[in-house]
C-alpha cells in the first residue's frame, strides 16, 4: 500500500486564554488515504474547524499546536519551516472555507486570484495560467468564462463564488482538498450542485477530500468515511452510511435522530430525539467520558473512566463504554416519547387570510439624478392560516419569507393586498390601530443572538409586553408571571437578572419564544426559529414548540428553508419563489407528490445519501428584475412558451393549489415515496 | 514535537487591564485635573489674572512668578489657570449643544424616512460642503468678537457630522431583530425608541463626544489666535499664545499655553479611545 | 462610469449653487449697517444722500433680487471689492493663492508619505513598539495646535539652533523667481536658478511639516485601522490557504482594500490643509490666502472672507468630487 495522504496522530490544539488553555482539538487522530473521502461531523465548538485550520497551520493567536503528529504524503507537517509549509499550502494541499461572500477579495479581478496560486508555486506561466483558469471555471459549472474570469466577486451570487473558490482550490490539481462547511451558506439547490460537483471532482482528479461539516447528510452525500467529533474528540469513526444508519456512539446516535429525514414515513408522533444540555466546558472537561453527562445510556464507568477509540465492530471505532460492551443504541422512531398531536379542527374562517400581498422596496438612489431601482419582494401571495395548524412557508433566499413574516405582523406595512386577522384588516391599519391585535399575533426571530435586546435582563425583557399591554402590575404580579414563562420554556426562573450573553444560542431562542408566549397570542410567526441552532438544539426548540402548541392550541406560521424539517412539523406547506406562490398543499401529499416543477426540484436537492437527485441549472433570478410570466421558467425542465404568462394559483386537486401550467407534469424516479 | 509543550502563561489580569485602560486612565486623570483647575483658578491662582505691572514684564520663570510674565507683566500661571475655564466651556459647549441638535437631526431624520429625511440630510451636506474652520471664522467674523459669538459660529459648523452618525446608527437599530420584536410586543414608540434603540446606540456618540471636546478646543484656542474669540484682555490659551508668537527670546509667553492645551487634548483623546475599546466587544474580548 | 461622474458632477453644482446662498445670507447677516461703514456720519445723515447710495448698490431692492444681482456678477468672476486692499477680491485670491497651494500639496505629499507607512507597519507589527510609536506620533499630531506647534518650531530650529530660515517664502534680501506659476519651486526650476529653488524649499520645510502633524496622525490612525479591518478578512486567511507569501497577502491583498477608506479621508484633508493653512501662514509669514483670509478676519473686510469662503469651498467641493471619482476606480463594488 502506499503512503496515506494525511496521518494524524494524536492531534492537539489548544487556545491561551486569560483563564487556561482551551483544549479545543484534544487527540485527534485520522488517516486520509489517497483519493479518499472523509467527512467530520460535529456541533459548533467541538474542534472541527480548529483541526481543519490545524492541518493547514493556519491557525491565528492565541491557538496553536500543542502535540501530536500531521504527516502529509509522508513528510511530517509539524516539523516544516514556514517556508516549506508556503509551498504546499495552495499546491499539494487546498483548502476551502465556508463563506464564498468574504472569502473572494472584492478589489481584485477573479483571474487574478485564480492565477496567482498557479504562478506563485512556479507551476504555469501566466499566459498558460489564464488558459486553465477558463479550463477550471469551465470545469466548475461557470458559464462564459472567459467573460467571467474579468470580473469582480461582487458581480458573482454566492453558489458562483463558491465555484470559483473551488477552482482555486483545485488550481494547482492538489493531492488533498480540505473543505469546511462550504455548502452551509448556500440555499439547497445550489448545495446540491457544489456537493455533486465535489463529488465529481474527487472521482476525475483522485484528490482525497476532506469535507467538515455539521450536517451529517451533506457528508454521506460526498464522503465515504466519517469521523464524528464531540468535544475536542473523535468519539466515532466509520463508514458514513453505516453510522447513518446504526451508530455506535451515543452522541453520534443523538445526531442521526435529531433531525427528520426526508423519507422517513411519518408518525403521529412528531417528536424527535433530542438530548438535553450543553457541550462540556472545555476549561473543565469531566474526568471521564465527555458525553456522559448529556448521555441518556450511561452506566457507572462512563463517569469514572474517559474510555479510548476501540473497534466495536469490523472497521468501526467508537469511544464509548457501553458499545463497546457490545450493546446495541435503539432504533430511533421517538420510543416512548408520547403526544399524539390531534389534527387541527376545521375552521369556518381562517384566522389569517393574506390575499394578493405585495411589497416593494425602493432603493435609496445612487445619486440625485440616478434611476430608482427597487426590490420586488413579495409579489402577490395568497394564503389562509386555519386556528391550530401550522403551515409551513418554504423556498430559497430571496424568496419573500422573511419579508412575508414582516408583514403579517405589520413590522413592514404591504404596498398592496390585504391582510385579515382575527376578522379584522389590517394591511393599511395604524400602527396604533393595531397595537390591541398585537396581543394575538406574536412571533420569533430567525438569530437568538439579535433578537433580545443586550442591555436588557430577561426578566426586565419578559415583563415589558406584560406592563406595556397592561396584563400584569408591576411587582410581585409580573414576577410571577415571568417566573411562570421561564418555566414554561424550560428555563430556570431564577436566572431573571441575567443578561442575553450570559446564555446560550438554544437558550436565548427559549427566551424568545418565552416572550412571545408573555402576551398568550393565539399565532405565532416563527422565521426561521431554528436555523440558527445546532441540530440538537433544534430538536430542543422543535420538541418545545409542538408541545406549546398541544398545550396552548397556538397556531403557527412556520417559515423555513430545512424541508425535512417543514414536512416533519407542518400541516401544510405554501412553496414560494421570487415572491410567489408556487404550490400549496397539505404536507405529507406536498412531499410524496409535488405537483410543481420547482416543488419537485426544491426536494430533490436535500441531501440525503443514495438519492437520485435532479439537478437545477442556474440560479434565482434578480428581485430587482423580476422576470415576465412564471418566474421559474427560466430554469423549469418543463417550461413551454405558454409560461411567458403566468399561470393562475389554482386548485388542482382537493386541498391543492398550484401555480403552473402543467401541475404534475414533471416527475422524476427520484421523487416520491 | 513532543506531546509535552511549554505553554507560556497567560498574562496577569493587571498587566491586562493596564494595556488596555492604562490611557484611558491618565487621560481621565488629565482630564479631571483641568476640570478642578477651571472650578476652583480664583483660589489657587496667586494673581487676578488680569492685574497688570509693567515693571515686571517679561520676566522669565521665577519662584514669583513660576511660569513668568507677558508683555504687561501679568503672571502667565495665572493666566494659564483662568484660561481652562474658558476652553473647557468652549469646548464642551460648542460639543454638548451640536451633538445634541446633530443627534436630534439625524434620528428624526431616520425615523421619519422619506422627504423630511431627504430634506435634513441635504441641509447636513450642505453644511458639510463648507470647510469647517473657514466658514466657522466667516460667521465669527460676521457676527462680531465674543466668546459667545464664536461660539454660536463653531455650532453652526459642527453639528453636521452628529446628525450623520446619529442617522446611520438610528438606521442600524431600527432593523436590529430586538427593535423589531418591539414593535410586534405593540409597544409605544416612544419606548421603542427610549428603552430599545437609543441605549444601543449611544456608544459610538459618546466616543465622537468625547474625542471631540480636544477638536472643539483646539478650534476655538485657534479662532481666538487669530483674534475672533475672546475679547481682550480675558485670559485664553489661544490669545495667549498669539501674544507670544513675535517673543522668541521669551519663549515661555507662547509654550505653557500650548502646551496647556496639547495636555487636555490628549486627555479627551485618551479618555475617547479608552471608551471606544471598552464599548466595542471585539476588542474587549482579546 | 460615465453616468457616475455626469450624476456627481451635477450634484457638486447644485450644492455649489446653495454654496453661495448661504454665503449671501451670512454676508447680509451683518450686524452694523454697511451704508454707515461706507459713507461716514456725515453723509448717512442726509436721507436723500443714504437713498441714492442704497439705489447705487441695489440695497433697495428686495433680498431675492439681490441675490439674483450678486450671482450674475459670480458668473462674470466679480466676487466684489476688497475693503482693506481696494482690489476686486478675486485678483486678491490670484496673486496669494499659489503660495497656499504649494505649501498645501508638500504638506500633503508628506501627510501620505509618513502617515500610510506608518499606519501600515502599525498594523503589521501590531503590539509591537512600532505600533506604540505610530500611536504616540499620530496623539500628538492630533492635539497639538497647529498655531502653537509653528511657534515652537520657529522658536526652536530657527531662533534656537538656527538651522532652519527664518519667516516668508524666500531669503529676505533674495528676488523672487519671475513669476509663471506661481509656484516658487517650479517657478525657480523653470528660471534655472538653483540657489533659488533650495532657498524656496528650505523655507518650506517647517511650514510644511507644521501643517501636515494633524494630518499626518489622522492618515496613521485610518490606515493602521483599515489594515487591521482588511487584516481580518476571510480572503486574506484565503491567501495564506493558497500558500502566498506575507508581504504579497499584505501588499496585494490587504493593502489595496485598506486603500479605500484612506482616499475618502485623503481628499478631506487636503482641502483641509487649504483652509488649516490659516494659523500657519499667520505664524510664518507666509503670503498666501491664509494669512490673507486671516488679514481680512482682522479687519473685517467682508467682501474679502465672503470670496475666500466661497472660493475654498467650491474647490472643496471639487476635491470632494474627485475623491468621489477615485473611489469608484478604487473600489469595484462602488462601479457601475
Amino acid at each position: 500500500m502506499s503512503t496515506p495522504t494525511l496521518e494524524v496522530e494524536d492531534l492537539r490544539t489548544v487556545f491561551l486564554t486569560d483563564a487556561g488553555a482551551v483544549r479545543a482539538v484534544d487527540g485527534v487522530s485520522f488517516t486520509v488515504g489517497a483519493g479518499e473521502t472523509l467527512g467530520i461531523v460535529g456541533e459548533s465548538g467541538s474542534g472541527k474547524s480548529v483541526t481543519a485550520l490545524s492541518l493547514m497551520r493556519l491557525l491565528e493567536e492565541p491557538a496553536r499546536i500543542a502535540g501530536g503528529s500531521i504527516r502529509f504524503q509522508g513528510r511530517d507537517l509539524l516539523a516544516m519551516r514556514p517556508e516549506e509549509l508556503r509551498a504546499l499550502r495552495g499546491d499539494r494541499m487546498a483548502m476551502v472555507f465556508q463563506d464564498p461572500m468574504t472569502g473572494l477579495n472584492p478589489v481584485i479581478r477573479i483571474l487574478r486570484q485564480l492565477t496567482e496560486p498557479m504562478v506563485g508555486h512556479g507551476r504555469f506561466a501566466a499566459p498558460e495560467a489564464r488558459r486553465r483558469a477558463v479550463g477550471l471555471l469551465v470545469r466548475m459549472g461557470i458559464t462564459a468564462p472567459e467573460r467571467s474570469i474579468l470580473r469582480f466577486p461582487h458581480e458573482f451570487s454566492g453558489g458562483m463564488r463558491q465555484r470559483v473558490m473551488l477552482a482555486m482550490g483545485f488550481a494547482n490539481d492538489p493531492a488533498l482538498l480540505i473543505a469546511d462547511e462550504p455548502t452551509t451558506a448556500l440555499d439547497v439547490t445550489i448545495q446540491a450542485q457544489i456537493l455533486d460537483l465535489l463529488r465529481q471532482l474527487n472521482a476525475e482528479f483522485g484528490t482525497a477530500i476532506l469535507l467538515i461539516s455539521h450536517d451529517l447528510s451533506v457528508i454521506g452525500s460526498v464522503c465515504r468515511r466519517v469521523a464524528v467529533m464531540y468535544a475536542g474528540e473523535v468519539v466515532e469513526e466509520a463508514v458514513t452510511e453505516a453510522v447513518l444508519a446504526d451508530p455506535r456512539h451515543p452522541y453520534a446516535w443523538a445526531l442521526v435522530n435529531a433531525v427528520p429525514r426526508i423519507d422517513q414515513p411519518l408518525g403521529a408522533d412528531r417528536r424527535l430525539v433530542s438530548i438535553e444540555g450543553a457541550p462540556p466546558d472545555a476549561l473543565n472537561l469531566p474526568q471521564g467520558c465527555r458525553f456522559a453527562p448529556r448521555c441518556p445510556f450511561k452506566v457507572e464507568r462512563c463517569e469514572r473512566e474517559h474510555p479510548p477509540l476501540a473497534e466495536v465492530a469490523p472497521g468501526r471505532l467508537a469511544r464509548c463504554w457501553v458499545t463497546q460492551a457490545g450493546q446495541v443504541l435503539p432504533k430511533a422512531g421517538g420510543a416512548g416519547l408520547g403526544g399524539v398531536r390531534p389534527p387541527p379542527p376545521p375552521a369556518a374562517e381562517p384566522l389569517l387570510a393574506v390575499r394578493g400581498l405585495v411589497k416593494h422596496f425602493p432603493l435609496p438612489r445612487e445619486s440625485f439624478f440616478a434611476p430608482r431601482r427597487v426590490v420586488h419582494a413579495v409579489n402577490g401571495i395568497d394564503l389562509d392560516v386555519a386556528r391550530g395548524e401550522t403551515l409551513g412557508i418554504v423556498g430559497e433566499s430571496g424568496c419573500g419569507k422573511s419579508t412575508l413574516a414582516r408583514l403579517v405582523t405589520r413590522i413592514h406595512a404591504p404596498t398592496a393586498g390585504s391582510i385579515v386577522f382575527g376578522g379584522q384588516e389590517i394591511a393599511g391599519a395604524s400602527p396604533a390601530a393595531i397595537r390591541p391585535l398585537r396581543r394575538r399575533m406574536q412571533m420569533v426571530f430567525q438569530d437568538p443572538y439579535a433578537s433580545l435586546n443586550p442591555r436588557m435582563t430577561i426578566g426586565d425583557t419578559l415583563a415589558e409586553p406584560l406592563v406595556a399591554h397592561g396584563l400584569a402590575r408591576r411587582g410581585v404580579e409580573v414576577r410571577d408571571r415571568v417566573g411562570g414563562l421561564l418555566e414554561m420554556v424550560g428555563l430556570n426562573p431564577a436566572w431573571v437578572s441575567r443578561f442575553p450573553h450570559e446564555f446560550s444560542g438554544g437558550q436565548r431562542q427559549r427566551i424568545s419564544i418565552a416572550r412571545a408566549l408573555a402576551l398568550e397570542p393565539e399565532m405565532i410567526v416563527a422565521d426561521e426559529p431554528i436555523s440558527a441552532l445546532d441540530v440538537n438544539i433544534q430538536a430542543q426548540i422543535l420538541n418545545l414548540m409542538l408541545d406549546l402548541q398541544q398545550r396552548m392550541g397556538l397556531t403557527y406560521l412556520f417559515i423555513a428553508h430545512d424541508l425535512a424539517v417543514v414536512r416533519h412539523l407542518c400541516d401544510r406547506v405554501v412553496v414560494l419563489y421570487l415572491g410567489k406562490v408556487m404550490e400549496s398543499a397539505p404536507a405529507e401529499a406536498l412531499f410524496a407528490r409535488p405537483l410543481h416543477p420547482y416543488t419537485g426540484v426544491l426536494i430533490s436537492a436535500v441531501p440525503e445519501p443514495g438519492r437520485q437527485r435532479v439537478l437545477l441549472q442556474g440560479e434565482p433570478p434578480s428581485t430587482l428584475a423580476p422576470p415576465r410570466g412564471c418566474p421559474f421558467r427560466g430554469r423549469c425542465p418543463i417550461a413551454q412558451p405558454v409560461c411567458e404568462t403566468m399561470p393562475p394559483l389554482a386548485e388542482a386537486e382537493a386541498g391543492r393549489w398550484v401555480a403552473c401550467h402543467f401541475p404534475g407534469g414533471f416527475s422524476h424516479a427520484g421523487l416520491g415515496a | 514535537m513532543s506531546a509535552s509543550i511549554a505553554l507560556p502563561a497567560p498574562r496577569s489580569r493587571r498587566a491586562r487591564l493596564w494595556r488596555r485602560y492604562g490611557l484611558a486612565g491618565i487621560g481621565a486623570g488629565i482630564v479631571l485635573a483641568w476640570v478642578l483647575i477651571a472650578v476652583f483658578a480664583p483660589w489657587v491662582a496667586p494673581y487676578p489674572p488680569d492685574f497688570v505691572d509693567v515693571a515686571n514684564r517679561l520676566k522669565p520663570p521665577s519662584a514669583l512668578h513660576w511660569l513668568g510674565t507677558d508683555a504687561l507683566g501679568r503672571d502667565c500661571f495665572s493666566r494659564l489657570l483662568f484660561g481652562a475655564r474658558i476652553s473647557l466651556l468652549a469646548g464642551i459647549s460648542v460639543v454638548a449643544l451640536g451633538a445634541a441638535f446633530g443627534t436630534l437631526v439625524g434620528m428624526v431624520g431616520a425615523y421619519a424616512r422619506g422627504f423630511v429625511d431627504a430634506a435634513l440630510m441635504r441641509l447636513t451636506d450642505l453644511v458639510l460642503c463648507f470647510p469647517p474652520i473657514i466658514l466657522a471664522l466667516a460667521i465669527a467674523a460676521a457676527l462680531g468678537i465674543g466668546t459667545t459669538n464664536t461660539i454660536i459660529a463653531m455650532l453652526v459648523v459642527w453639528w453636521p457630522k452628529f446628525a450623520r452618525l446619529a442617522r446611520a446608527l438610528a438606521l442600524v437599530q431600527r432593523s436590529q431583530d430586538y427593535v423589531e420584536a418591539a414593535v410586534v410586543l405593540g409597544l409605544k414608540p416612544a419606548r421603542i425608541l427610549g428603552r430599545h434603540i437609543v441605549p444601543n446606540a449611544v456608544g459610538p456618540l459618546v466616543v465622537l463626544v468625547t474625542l471631540d471636546i480636544g477638536n472643539a478646543i483646539i478650534t476655538f484656542a485657534g479662532l481666538s489666535f487669530l483674534g475672533l474669540g475672546v475679547v481682550p484682555p480675558t485670559a485664553e490659551w489661544g490669545a495667549m499664545v498669539a501674544e507670544g508668537r513675535e517673543l522668541v527670546e521669551q519663549w515661555w509667553v507662547a509654550t505653557f499655553p500650548g502646551l496647556a492645551i496639547l495636555s487636555i487634548v490628549l486627555g479627551f483623546n485618551f479618555l475617547g479611545d479608552g471608551i471606544r475599546d471598552w464599548l466595542d466587544p471585539k476588542a474587549r474580548s482579546r | 462610469m460615465l453616468r457616475t461622474v455626469v450624476t456627481r458632477l451635477a450634484g457638486a453644482a447644485v450644492m455649489a449653487v446653495l454654496a453661495t446662498l448661504v454665503i449671501f445670507l451670512i454676508a447680509n447677516t451683518v450686524p452694523g449697517d454697511p451704508v454707515l461703514a461706507q459713507l461716514g456720519d456725515i453723509a448717512a445723515s442726509n436721507p436723500a444722500t443714504v437713498a441714492e447710495w442704497r439705489a447705487k448698490w441695489g440695497l433697495d431692492l428686495p433680498l431675492w433680487e439681490q441675490y439674483l444681482i450678486f450671482l450674475r456678477g459670480l458668473a462674470q468672476g466679480d466676487l466684489g471689492t476688497s475693503i482693506a486692499s481696494q482690489r476686486p477680491v478675486l485678483e486678491d485670491i490670484a496673486q496669494y493663492a499659489p503660495a497656499t497651494v504649494e505649501l498645501a500639496s508638500i504638506a500633503f505629499l508628506l501627510a501620505l508619505g509618513i502617515g500610510i507607512p506608518l499606519g501600515i507597519a502599525a498594523a503589521v507589527w501590531r503590539d509591537s513598539w512600532v505600533d506604540a510609536a505610530a500611536r504616540v506620533v499620530s496623539l500628538i499630531g492630533v492635539s497639538s495646535p497647529t498655531f502653537w506647534l509653528a511657534f515652537i518650531m520657529l522658536a526652536i530650529f530657527y531662533g534656537g539652533l538656527q538651522i532652519a530660515p527664518g519667516p516668508g517664502r524666500l531669503d529676505p534680501i533674495a528676488f523672487p523667481p519671475d513669476e509663471v506659476t506661481g509656484f516658487f519651486l517650479v517657478d525657480t526650476l523653470l528660471a534655472g536658478d538653483w540657489e533659488g529653488f533650495r532657498d524656496a524649499a528650505a523655507h518650506l520645510v517647517l511650514p510644511s511639516i507644521v501643517l501636515a502633524a494633524a494630518t499626518i496622525g489622522l492618515i496613521t490612525r485610518t490606515t493602521r485601522a483599515a489594515m487591521l479591518e482588511a487584516m481580518g478578512q476571510d480572503y486574506v486567511r484565503v491567501s495564506r490557504a493558497k500558500g502566498m507569501r506575507e508581504r504579497y497577502t499584505i501588499l496585494r491583498h490587504v493593502l489595496p482594500n485598506a486603500l479605500i477608506p484612506v482616499v475618502t479621508l485623503g481628499g478631506l484633508a487636503y482641502a483641509n490643509l487649504l483652509a488649516g493653512a490659516v494659523m500657519t501662514e499667520t505664524v510664518f509669514s507666509w503670503p498666501g490666502l491664509g494669512r490673507y483670509t486671516f488679514r481680512s478676519a482682522a479687519a473685517l473686510d467682508f467682501p474679502a472672507i465672503m470670496g475666500i469662503t466661497l472660493v475654498v469651498s467650491v474647490t472643496y467641493l471639487l476635491v470632494n468630487l474627485l475623491v468621489d471619482l477615485s473611489y469608484a476606480m478604487l473600489d469595484p463594488r462602488v462601479r457601475r
